[in-house]
Order: C-alpha cells, then sequence, then structure tokens
C-alpha cells in the first residue's frame, strides 16, 4: 500500500498555514500553559456567514481543509476521512455547562448539535456539496493513523481516488485544566523551549488541524507514503524494538537506510525514555528528530509530524529546529515517524521521496 | 481483494436482553423494552420514557466479574458484555490469529464524565478525575480489547447515529486487505444526561412509545446498549468447523450534505449508501428480503428514508421494519444492534414487527411489517444507520 501526497496544509502552534517551513512559534508561546495554535484569517476561507457558528476546532478543521484543496484545484474530493480525537470539546463543554446552570431546561441547540465527532468532516461535506465517503476516527493516539489506514486501503480497492485526509483536535481552557488534573500536562512555570531536554514530569499541550489530499497520482507530489503501523501496549522494549525492526524491513530497507527518524518526544520524562531507547539502539546512526516543541502533545500530532516529514523531502532539509540528535547532513528520501502516547499507543509512518 | 468476509458471532445487550437468547425471545413475544427512566439521573425522567438496560453499574460489574469498586463507565460495560459474548459465540480462539477490534460510540463515557462536570462546573479543582479518565471515544475500545485480550489491530469510528455500521464497513475491509484475520467489530452507548438532552432541545424526543414509519410519528425514544459481530476471513471460517452466520456481502457510506442535522427532502445520501451497497453484493433490488430501516420515528427521517427507499425499489419496496420501538435509538451502537438482529432474522427467518404503526406516511406509499412473521425465507437483509453529519451507511448482510 502506497499514496502520494498531493497537497498539504497545517494549522499549528509553529505558523505554518501558509506552507512556508520556517517552524516559528510565537514569542508568547511558552508563556501560557499550552501551545494555541497561530490561527489565520478565515474571513478570507470560509463564508463569513457560516463562521459565526462555527466552534473553533470545526474553523481550523474546515480552513485546513479548503487551504489543500484549492492549492490543488480539487473541487469534491471522493472521499473525506478525518481522525479527531477529542473532537469538537469546546462545543461539548458548553452543553455540558447549560445542562448544569439551567438544570436541563430550555438549552439552545447549537453546542449539542456541534458537539459530535463527525462535525468537521460533515460540515467539511456541506460546503463542498460533497456525497462521497465520510469517517471520523476518534481513538486516542491512533486517531490519524486509523484514518490514515483507511486511505491507504481506499487507494488499493478505488485506485482513482482523491482523498482528503486530515487530523485535527483542539485544546481549550477546561480540557486543558482536566488533563493537568489527571497529570498529563504540564503547567506554565515548567515550560520553556528546552523542556524537551529537562526531564520533568508531564507533556506540554498543544493542537492543531492538518490535512492532506493523497492519490495513486505522483504528480507534483511532496512524498510518498510507503507504509503505516500500529501496535499496542507492548510487553516490553524488546517488543517495541521488533515492532520498529519489523515494520522497516517489510519495506525492503534496514535502520540505516533512513535519513531522518522523526520521534515524538513530548517532553514527558516518564515516556520520552522510550525514544532515547530506541535512538541509542536500533537508530544509534541515524539523524533524530523532535516536532512537538512546535505543535505541542495532542492525539492527532502525527498527523503534523506527517507535514513536517513531506516538507522535509520536499524541500530537502533537516530544519535546524528539529534536530534532536543530528548527525550527518545527506539527502531526504526515506523518512520514519515513532510517536506514542504513555507507551500505549504506538505508531509508524514511512514517507519516501 | 475478493475475499469474503463472514459473521461467526453475535453479542447483544439492550433494554430487550442481556444476550442473544433473551433479545431473540422478546422479539418474538413482542416486548418492547422502552418505559419510564429510574436508573438516570435525570429531572427529565418523569415526562420521557426510553430502552434503560435496567441493571445498575454495580450490578453489571459483578455480571462481568469485576472489581465492584472500579471506576468504569457504563458505555465500556455495555461492550465488554456483548462484545465477550460475540467472541464466545464465534468459538474463535484468538491465540491462533491476528485480531482486531473496531468499535463506535456516539459520547463514550460521558455517563461518567457528566457527574464529573457537576462538581467540576461549581469549581475547577472538585470533581473526581477517575470518572472523567474514561470520557474519551477509545475509553471503551480500549476496555473492550484489554478485557478480551485483543491488541493487533484498534480503531474507533464516531460518526453519530450511524457509528456502529461504520465500524463493521471498516472491520469487512481490515480483513479484506489482510491486516488482520477476525475483528470484532460494533459499538456501544449508554444513556446520558447530555444526549437525551441534546435530542430534548431538537424536539425530537417522543414522551410516548415512538411510531417509526407512520403518519403520527412524532419523535424517537432513546435507548442504550452494545451490538458486536465477530468478522472472520474465509481461512479462518473454514477453520472454525461450522457454518458461518451470514456473510458481509455489500456496504456502502455516502454523506447527505444536505444540513447539519436534517436529511435531505430527496433522500439523497440514503440513495447513494443503499445503492452503493447493492452494486458491491452485485444483488438485484429485488434479492433483498428484509430492510432493517434506521427508522427513528421523526418526521424528518422516516419521510426521507422511505423516499429514498422507493427511488431504489419503486413499487416493490421490501418486507421492511424498525426495531427502534424495541430497542430504542441506542445511537452510536444502533449499527452493531440492528447487524446482529438482522443476522438473526437470517438465521431464524423471521422478520420482526414494526410496533406502533397504524397509518401510513401520506407522501409515501410503503407501509412497515406490523406483526413478527415466521417461517420466511430470509436470505438477503439491507441494515439502514444514518447520522449527524449527513453521515449514511448501509450493511447488506446475507445467508451462507
Amino acid at each position: 500500500m502506497k499514496a502520494y501526497i498531493n497537497s498539504l496544509c497545517a494549522i499549528s502552534p509553529a505558523d505554518t498555514f501558509s506552507g512556508e517551513f520556517q517552524l516559528q512559534v510565537s514569542e508568547t508561546a511558552y508563556t501560557s500553559d499550552f501551545l494555541k495554535c497561530i490561527e489565520p484569517d478565515y474571513k478570507e476561507i470560509i463564508n463569513p456567514n457560516l463562521i459565526r457558528r462555527m466552534g473553533r476546532v470545526i474553523k481550523m478543521g474546515v480552513a485546513a481543509s479548503l487551504k489543500c484543496l484549492k492549492d490543488i484545484q480539487l473541487e469534491n474530493p471522493d472521499a473525506i476521512i478525518t481522525g479527531t480525537s477529542l473532537g469538537c470539546i469546546e462545543d461539548t463543554e458548553k452543553f455540558l455547562h447549560q445542562i448544569v446552570i439551567n438544570n436541563e431546561q430550555f438549552l439552545p441547540p447549537t453546542s449539542f448539535i456541534q458537539s459530535t465527532h463527525n462535525t468537521i468532516a460533515g460540515q467539511i461535506a456541506l460546503m463542498l456539496k460533497c456525497n462521497s465517503y465520510n469517517y471520523a476516527y476518534v481513538h486516542r493516539n491512533f486517531s490519524f493513523e486509523n484514518a490514515l489506514l483507511d486511505a491507504l486501503m481506499m487507494l488499493t480497492e478505488q485506485p482513482a481516488h482523491k482523498i482528503l485526509l486530515g487530523g485535527v483536535d483542539e485544546i481549550t481552557e477546561v480540557s486543558y485544566t482536566i488533563m493537568q488534573r489527571l497529570q498529563i500536562y504540564k503547567s506554565a512555570k515548567d515550560l520553556s523551549p528546552d523542556v524537551f531536554r529537562t526531564k520533568t514530569e508531564g507533556s506540554i499541550a498543544g493542537e492543531g488541524a492538518t490535512f492532506f489530499v493523497v492519490s495513486n497520482s505522483p504528480e507534483k507530489a511532496f512524498a510518498a507514503i510507503e507504509g503505516v503501523k500500529i501496535f499496542y501496549k507492548p510487553l516490553d522494549e524488546t517488543e517495541t524494538q521488533n515492532h520498529i525492526n519489523n515494520f522497516i524491513s517489510e519495506h525492503g530497507l534496514s535502520a540505516n537506510d533512513i535519513d531522518a527518524v522523526i520521534m515524538g518526544y513530548s517532553g514527558d520524562s516518564r515516556y520520552d525514555a522510550l525514544y532515547d531507547k530506541m535512538a541509542d539502539s536500533i537508530f544509534a546512526h541515524n539523524n533524530i528528530m523532535y516536532y512537538k516543541h512546535l505543535s505541542g502533545e495532542y492525539f492527532t500530532s502525527s498527523a503534523f509530524a506527517m507535514w513536517t516529514a513531506a516538507q522535509m523531502i520536499k524541500k530537502q532539509v533537516f530544519p535546524d529546529a528539529m534536530k534532536y540528535r543530528f548527525v550527518s547532513p545527506k539527502a531526504v528520501e526515506k523518512v520514519l515517524i515513532y510517536n506514542q502516547y504513555k507507551n500505549s499507543e504506538h505508531l509508524l509512518i514511512l514517507l519516501s521521496e | 481483494m475478493n475475499e469474503k468476509v463472514y459473521i461467526a458471532g453475535l453479542g447483544i445487550v439492550s433494554a430487550i436482553g442481556l444476550t442473544v437468547d433473551e433479545t431473540l425471545e422478546s422479539l418474538k413475544a413482542t416486548r418492547s423494552g422502552i418505559g419510564p427512566i429510574t436508573l438516570l439521573e435525570t429531572t427529565l425522567k418523569a415526562a420521557i420514557p426510553a430502552g434503560e438496560i435496567k441493571k445498575t453499574n454495580t450490578e453489571l460489574k459483578q455480571m462481568l466479574g469485576l472489581d465492584v469498586n472500579q471506576s468504569i463507565t457504563r458505555t465500556s460495560l455495555f461492550g465488554m458484555m456483548a462484545a465477550r459474548e460475540a467472541l464466545q459465540n464465534s468459538g474463535v480462539d484468538l491465540s491462533k490469529y491476528r485480531c482486531g477490534i473496531v468499535s463506535a460510540t456516539s459520547v463514550g463515557g460521558m455517563d461518567l464524565s457528566e457527574h464529573f462536570y457537576d462538581d467540576f462546573n461549581a469549581d475547577q479543582t472538585k470533581g473526581d478525575t477517575e470518572g472523567v479518565k474514561g470520557h474519551d471515544c477509545a475509553d471503551s475500545t480500549e476496555r473492550i480489547a484489554n478485557f478480551l485480550g485483543i491488541k493487533d489491530y484498534l480503531a474507533t469510528i464516531s460518526t453519530a447515529c450511524s457509528s456502529s455500521a461504520n465500524s463493521i464497513m471498516f472491520g469487512s475491509r481490515l480483513i479484506k486487505n489482510n491486516i488482520v484475520d477476525v475483528v470484532l467489530a460494533g459499538g456501544t452507548d449508554s444513556l446520558t444526561r447530555f444526549t437525551l438532552n441534546g435530542f430534548n432541545t431538537l424536539m425530537i424526543l417522543d414522551k410516548e412509545h415512538c411510531k417509526p414509519f407512520d403518519a403520527k410519528r412524532v419523535g424517537l425514544n432513546m435507548g442504550e446498549g452494545s451490538g458486536f459481530v465477530v468478522l472472520v476471513s474465509e481461512k479462518v471460517m473454514g477453520e472454525l468447523h461450522k457454518k458461518p452466520m451470514a456473510e458481509v456481502k455489500g456496504y456502502g457510506n455516502a454523506n447527505d450534505a444536505y444540513h447539519q442535522t436534517a436529511s435531505s427532502p430527496d433522500g439523497q445520501g440514503a440513495f447513494l449508501a443503499m445503492t452503493t451497497a447493492l452494486a458491491m453484493s452485485g444483488l438485484k433490488p429485488g434479492d433483498i428480503d428484509y430492510i432493517n430501516v434506521h427508522g427513528t420515528g421523526t418526521s424528518n427521517n422516516d419521510l426521507s428514508e422511505g423516499v429514498a427507499m422507493q427511488r431504489i425499489f419503486a413499487d416493490k419496496v421490501p418486507l421492511f421494519s424498525s426495531t427502534k420501538p424495541f430497542t430504542g435509538h441506542t445511537l452510536g451502537a444502533a449499527g452493531g444492534i440492528e447487524a446482529v438482529l438482522s443476522v438473526l432474522a437470517i438465521r431464524y427467518n423471521i422478520v420482526y414487527p414494526n410496533l406502533n404503526f397504524s397509518e401510513p406516511i401520506p407522501e409515501l406509499n410503503i407501509s412497515p411489517v406490523t406483526k413478527l412473521m415466521e417461517n420466511i425465507n430470509v436470505r438477503n437483509v439491507l441494515s439502514n444507520s444514518f447520522g449527524f453529519g449527513g453521515n449514511n451507511s448501509t450493511l447488506i448482510l446475507s445467508a451462507c
């Protein structure tokens, strides 16, 4: 199963919407508790009459999608496949709040209507009048990977399809507060751009909307997707290593053929040690890159990682901002993404030139 | 890619039974599960009936052999019960194959997180965080996977009320594409104040028993539960040394692209989902023996679905009924529950009555089955599941 990335767009905290590959977070990014997206001017992208009713995550998802389609003048994709772990949490919170304060009486329906996890995929279809296949995957760190596998399978079933594929999640004050109480995230006092080397507990919270058009056509492609694999709750590091080694060899490669490994270092000392172990064993001679200091940790951040990988291949650069352990400059032909959440949901994505 | 996908096992939990056998018994006795809400804490309980499962979370935990003090969502408990039954029923030995789970839910663990939110809303340092850990949609899927020992592939889908039809579709494709050999596919949802109030604000809840496809229908009854099927490859089916319960012969997914919550007057999304599934199955419309309709009982759904059916089947619309007057509308679990009921229709050659029907919709010229039909040859069943966001899905399940 192989596919080409024909178009891409990321809304992220690293100011990526324009397609520039500068990877700069705002000067104030590390002064608040979480990394928030630098959002585009939606009025230029979405019909202003529709914007008013849309929650923030919907706007981000719709804007990234529309830009992605517009860049290659694709009016109507053959499928819209999204991954979003927590969906429209802002609207979910609003409706919960209304239930409590109004004691279940006389509630406005808008927040409820927009709270379903497929609102973003549905809104895109509605705006495009697109009757095609339409899915929303919602499985934590696998959300985007489920969507990606669906797209890859579809391109073997329906080879001519052009698929809109994306991952999107938002952060709100409330969701941050709850996750911080669950000891998932750090707070502002523990944050700095060096956080990935300081080894404290908790990850840096973030969000993003990243969309792609994928197809079997190599025309003007940014990169090729060679494959994707997930594994769940490995028993030990040996099992993790086996999964990674098998994935690489299934594609006729050895670890030394990988020009860059993008790892999901999240700043959480409890789980980042696992990346270090892989970097020091399987990938002892590879360039190791990282990205969550630019996006923050969220369940569909692998979509953003795939955006950076495709840009690295297209532009043939190892961005300084992403270098974690840089060994040697070379052509960027094969890039492997390895991301895991709490040593539970692990995923691998391989991209090539 | 021409690989066939079979159903080797069934599991179901709803207001009409906690097992396949109990469910069948209720269906044959025309015993609806709709009644007053007694367990869910809601101010709407006196006014609105629902298909509530009359077991407390503690009782469910005991039935599953779990520690009763463990914090676990009702959504997960239903899923574990139905999935366990399906797996046992299939006879599949998990250790011999690559096994995955594809589950679906509309609001995941909202049943506990809304309790958390009651306290949290007043003071953000309050609320038992144990209850909110299972809020997200994947929690129930992972609970089921961990409970049964499945780890080769996990996915969760949430496309509102069509969710678990989509999980059966995706599960079938995982087998056809040789990602895994066995998939436990279905969905689970529990009654929550969140969804009950949500549908109430849209004014589409019937305060009496719902009347799908009736001229005087006024809305739906909500329900809760879980339905799972065990999907297997041809190779696995051969090694089970038993007759398949059904084959997943066709499926289709389309978007109505008309309105966030309402269905289009011409039922375009439903029409496309059904025609795609039919084309894939290689069957002609006349081969369909029974349609388990989405049939929520809302004015909008039933008319739109009926129009789409007439566009495809013209004046030869097959026998059809909505089973939601039995179970209530179980949202993300509905596609799984109704897939199980569709397979039972094939297996026992029965067609279920559409309860509470008396008068046809004037804009249509079709009427559902109103009395239980037995000893009738049911070979191909079409099952519809539609949801918010314009999501329309159809499954075609066939006798083997």
